[in-house]
């Protein structure tokens, strides 16, 4: 058997012709996970998944099936379920039961898909390794002494690993695309506004988006079509009317292929990056299919790291302001007051990274520093809009490296957090712009996979996914596995 | 100089920013859902129906109504605030600058600006006296719209200060936003206070009282702030600008906490929710489904229908009452009539009964059947009291209302030779009141139309008994 085999498409396919059922695809995948090694996984639920997979057989046995119907996958841990905790890979929330089901969680279920488990995450998404999670660093699929990146690497390195075709994660400045470039999988931060974010653990809400991870841009064309859609329940939620995504619920995805226009921005952080070679030739096969391409200069992209970590830490700081020890989350043992409580509530709960952010975020929103910080801050956001809008106007689309470099060693840069920000150097400009982008894997650098990022205008998800597809026909590094302990394989 | 910070509950059905019930009085924490609770990964939804009433109280007041407001979040940490910060309005309110006016202590009309009015998010109730030594927490009141109305300094004095939160509840119970029972929190004030001596152009500092919830209270809270400062001024001493509280029942104000400057709310705007964007045709649509206003209506009563000012006043402070009085002197034709009657018979009978305006016993149709046929003379006022008395109980068809008068009696014997020869032998009967009478004695005349009405047991029209009287005089 090929690859191949593994995508949604091919699962789908498989369960249809009656070659596999659901129930036995979702044991397989059970175990595969009770197996992995990587701690990819912060909770596994067998009975609710063994249900949901009966139930999914019945409807493919009844025709009632939707293109996701029974093929198994995993929520990050920040998407509130009504059948496991939801503890945002913190302390905090160790023992947290939501009552209540994240839209996205509710939308895949009514889709028919089988959740088998929560994969593990940055502590509240606030990470590029993984390492901030209260449950322990995930490993990189490829090379365990590396990090799978952050802050969606659970959800990155369980994909890679073939435990799931498919899972979801969430991008607030990279933590989707950064993931699925280290660990060689394909990953999509949509428009903000697409995806409802209710139910879904908030980190910075004016950047935090829901996305897909899979294996083909195909796949996520497919999972993004039933993610995405209006929801009353987030007034941040986009009423966009997007024909092709209804489509995709009852076709399926067939891209086309226009050639594109395609812009390079230039400057020096981009001759910085350690993967030149894969980059380029990434260019070069995009150029064969017929797509050309065009130096644009996006001036204020330089800025995009400081004003992303100014503006997502203040948000922060008092999205987390709830987790007071008062009604949920952890509580201290026998307060003394009302605020040793909160003190040491807080301090117990947290960890470090988390921590960080809120003292920036509370720095940077007193007074005295608000207009010097956020409110600047959000100055240059809009003339990074701005440059994207400019700039839009003359191409289709952007290409850029995903990331700087390869995945970095478990610890490297634990002492460095600035280094550890620099990260998200090429991913946050979309985040800041709300725009969607997207990043597949294009090749190997000293043996780990590198990723390229392709970015679109508001709503151009089907001009980004339609260039991936494409490149994803003629190339198979996105097929590329760590090692043949998928079971999936065996269907 | 005094300027009133008053919270207004509006009287939605669920809650600003959550479905949960808005209702009072519920079992503690029962009218709650996730999002008052601040569960992880819930969101703020807006309440139409609280930015509809924002809007009309800004229409009613003829302020600004600011076509983008952006909703902020006010950092603080309390047991009774489940997220950490509270959403209000910070830089945008909703409603820009207005006025409303009130009739200060020399009975002339003073307006009072009002600087803007925002909405925000009412905070949870700790109770302290409920479990020894332990604070419990009820979110029910969690996420209750309110609706900040800010007004300028321009008040001057304990007793306008208490005219106008009297007038902003009239007019917010009126144009029906807010159910105005003080009791229950429905609302309340907080009043900043400072004094200066006379002719200085320098303010004060200044304090500022939370938390009061009676007119009698704001009044004497502040002439007791007001007494306080001027005794630390003339003491030498300096007014710290602090929180202070009014406790009744010792008669004081005093400090609750005096870090006030050091206070940092960390305000931003609240990237959960989109600015709040209204067209000029929605607030136009607004206004013009707001009910005529009391002042208006006020005026209109003296100038359309010749009432005097007290008995206007009356009439147009309570909504069910105006549009009841309206509706009367609609249907009867006889508006001063009708506004005694409901000044006077109709209130002290629901007065009895315990009951408002919006649950009158009687249609203002069917009271106005009683009002005509008093002015035509058919039935005595006596009469149209016990009539109205016996409808409220058992309220008869319009076409029934005649069979009824003259089952119970009490048709007037008017106008007919029986009202002459009763009141002939009245006369009679009394030759030395006549003969004083007929020296011109007007001070008999109320007697004798007295023996008349005693005889005919109320059934006589004094005004006809008296024309009688005065006839047979004339004749000699």
């Amino acid at each position: 058997m090929t690859q191949t085999q593994f995508t949604i498409k091919a699962l789908a396919e498989a369960l249809s012709n009656g070659k596999v059922s659901s129930v036995e695809l979702t044991k397989e995948a059970i175990n595969a996970a009770r197996g992995d090694t990587n701690n990819c996984f912060i909770s596994l639920s067998e009975e609710h998944a063994l249900q949901q997979a009966h139930d999914a057989d019945v409807q493919i046995r009844n025709k009632a099936s939707s293109f996701l119907t029974g093929i198994p996958m995993a929520h990050k841990d920040i998407f509130c379920t009504k059948h496991s905790t939801t503890t945002c890979g913190s302390k905090m929330l160790e023992n947290f039961a939501a009552p209540y089901d994240a839209t996205v969680v509710r939308k895949l279920d009514d889709a028919g898909m089988v959740c088998i488990g929560k994969t593990n995450m940055d502590e509240f998404a606030m990470g590029s390794s993984n390492e901030s999670s209260f449950f322990g660093a995930v490993h990189h699929p490829w090379d365990s002494d590396y990090v799978p990146g952050g802050s969606s690497g659970g959800s990155a390195a369980a994909v890679a690993k073939g435990y799931v075709p498919f899972a979801t994660g969430t991008d607030t400045g990279g933590s989707i695309r950064q993931p699925s470039a280290f660990c060689g999988v394909t990953g999509l931060k949509p428009t903000y506004g697409s995806i409802s974010r209710f139910g879904m653990v908030a980190f910075a809400s004016s950047l935090d988006q829901a996305g897909p991870i899979g294996l083909s841009a195909l796949d996520l064309a497919h999972s993004f079509a039933f993610m995405a859609g209006f929801d009353k329940r987030d007034s941040t939620c986009a009423k966009r009317r997007d024909d092709w995504l209804d489509r995709i619920k009852s076709e399926g995805f067939t891209p086309g292929h226009s050639p594109k226009k395609i812009g390079l921005p230039r400057g020096r952080i981009f001759n910085e990056i350690s993967y030149q070679n894969a980059f380029e030739t990434a260019r070069r096969q995009l150029e064969s299919s017929g797509h050309s391409f065009v130096e644009v200069d996006l001036p204020n992209l330089e800025h995009a790291v400081p004003v992303y970590y100014v503006l997502a830490s203040a948000e922060a700081s008092t999205n987390l302001a709830r987790y007071d020890g008062v009604r949920f989350g952890h509580r201290c043992n026998d307060p003394r007051s009302l605020e040793d409580l909160y003190r040491r509530s807080r301090s117990e709960g947290f960890g470090e990274e988390v921590k960080r952010r809120i003292l920036t975020g509370t720095y940077t929103l007193s007074v005295g520093y608000f207009d010097d910080y956020y409110v600047k801050a959000q100055k240059i956001r809009r003339k990074i809009s701005d440059d994207f809008t400019a700039t839009f106007s003359k191409v289709d689309a952007l290409m850029l490296p995903t990331t700087p470099d390869t995945a970095f060693k478990l610890g490297s840069l634990n002492d460095d957090p600035v280094s550890m920000y620099q990260q998200d150097l090429f991913t946050v400009p979309a985040s800041l712009a709300g725009i969607p982008a997207l990043s597949i894997p294009c090749g190997f650098h000293n043996d780990l996979p590198v990723g390229l990022q392709l970015i679109g205008p508001a709503n151009s998800e089907k001009t980004i996914l339609e260039i991936a597809c494409e490149y994803q026909k003629n190339t198979t590094w996105h097929l590329a596995r760590p090692h043949s302990n998928s079971v999936l394989e065996k269907f | 100089m005094i300027g009133l910070e008053v919270h207004v509950q509006l009287a939605t059905t669920s809650k600003i920013f959550s479905g949960a019930s808005n209702e009072y009085g519920s079992l503690a924490n029962e009218n709650t859902c996730e999002i008052d609770l601040g569960l992880p990964g819930s969101l703020p939804v807006l309440n139409e129906k609280a930015v509809e009433m924002a809007v009309k109280f800004g229409c009613a007041i003829s302020a600004e109504i600011n076509e983008i407001s952006i909703f902020d979040r006010k950092n603080y940490f309390y047991p009774d605030l489940p997220k950490g910060y509270q959403i209000s309005q910070f830089e945008n309110p909703i409603v820009g600058r207005g006025s409303i006016k009130i009739t200060d202590e020399a009975g002339a009309t003073k307006i009072i600006g009002i600087t803007r009015a925002h909405l925000e998010e009412d905070a949870g109730k700790s109770i302290h006296d409920l479990f020894q030594g332990r604070t419990a927490v009820d979110l029910n009141r969690t996420g209750t719209p309110l609706l900040e109305i800010v007004s300028e300094p321009d008040i001057r004095s304990a007793r306008e200060a208490s005219e106008y939160f009297k007038q902003i509840h009239n007019l917010a119970t009126f144009i029906g936003i807010c159910d105005g029972n003080l009791s229950e929190g429905s609302m309340r004030c907080d009043a900043n206070v400072s004094v200066r001596q006379k002719g200085d152009s320098l303010l004060g500092e200044r304090t500022e009282i939370k938390n009061i919830n009676s007119f009698k209270f704001v009044e004497r809270a502040i002439e007791l702030e007001i007494e306080r400062q001027i005794d630390v001024l003339e003491d030498g001493g300096e007014i710290v600008r602090e929180t202070r509280l009014f406790d009744p029942d010792k008669d004081e104000t005093r400090s609750m906490r005096s870090k006030e400057l050091s206070e940092d709310y960390r305000y931003f705007p609240d990237p959960d929710l989109l600015p709040l964007v209204l067209s000029r045709e929605e607030i136009e649509k607004i206004k013009s489904e707001l009910p005529e206003l009391p002042q208006q209506r006020e005026k209109n009563y003296q100038s359309r229908f010749g009432l005097s000012g007290y008995d206007s006043k009356q009439l147009s402070v309570d909504r069910s009452k105006s549009d009841f009085f309206e509706e009367l002197a609609k249907a009867s034709g006889l508006p001063k009539l009708s506004a005694n009657w409901v000044n006077s018979n109709l209130s002290s009978l629901l007065n009895e009964k315990g009951l408002g305006f919006d649950q009158t016993p009687i249609l203002p149709s069917l009271l106005a059947e009683i009002l005509i046929r008093i002015d035509d003379g058919t039935i005595s006022s006596t009469s149209g009291k016990k009539l109205f008395r016996a409808f409220c109980e058992t309220p008869p068809e319009i076409p029934e209302i005649d069979d009824r008068i003259d089952e119970m009696g009490l048709r007037q014997i008017g106008g007919t030779d029986g009202l002459k020869d009763i009141v002939l032998d009245i006369l009679k009967e009394h030759p030395t009141q006549l003969a004083e009478l007929l020296k011109g004695k007007q001070k008999v005349l109320g007697f004798l139309v007295g023996q008349v009405m005693k005889k005919t047991k109320g059934a006589a029209n004094p005004k006809e008994v008296n024309e009688i009287i005065q006839g047979e005089i004339k004749k000699g």
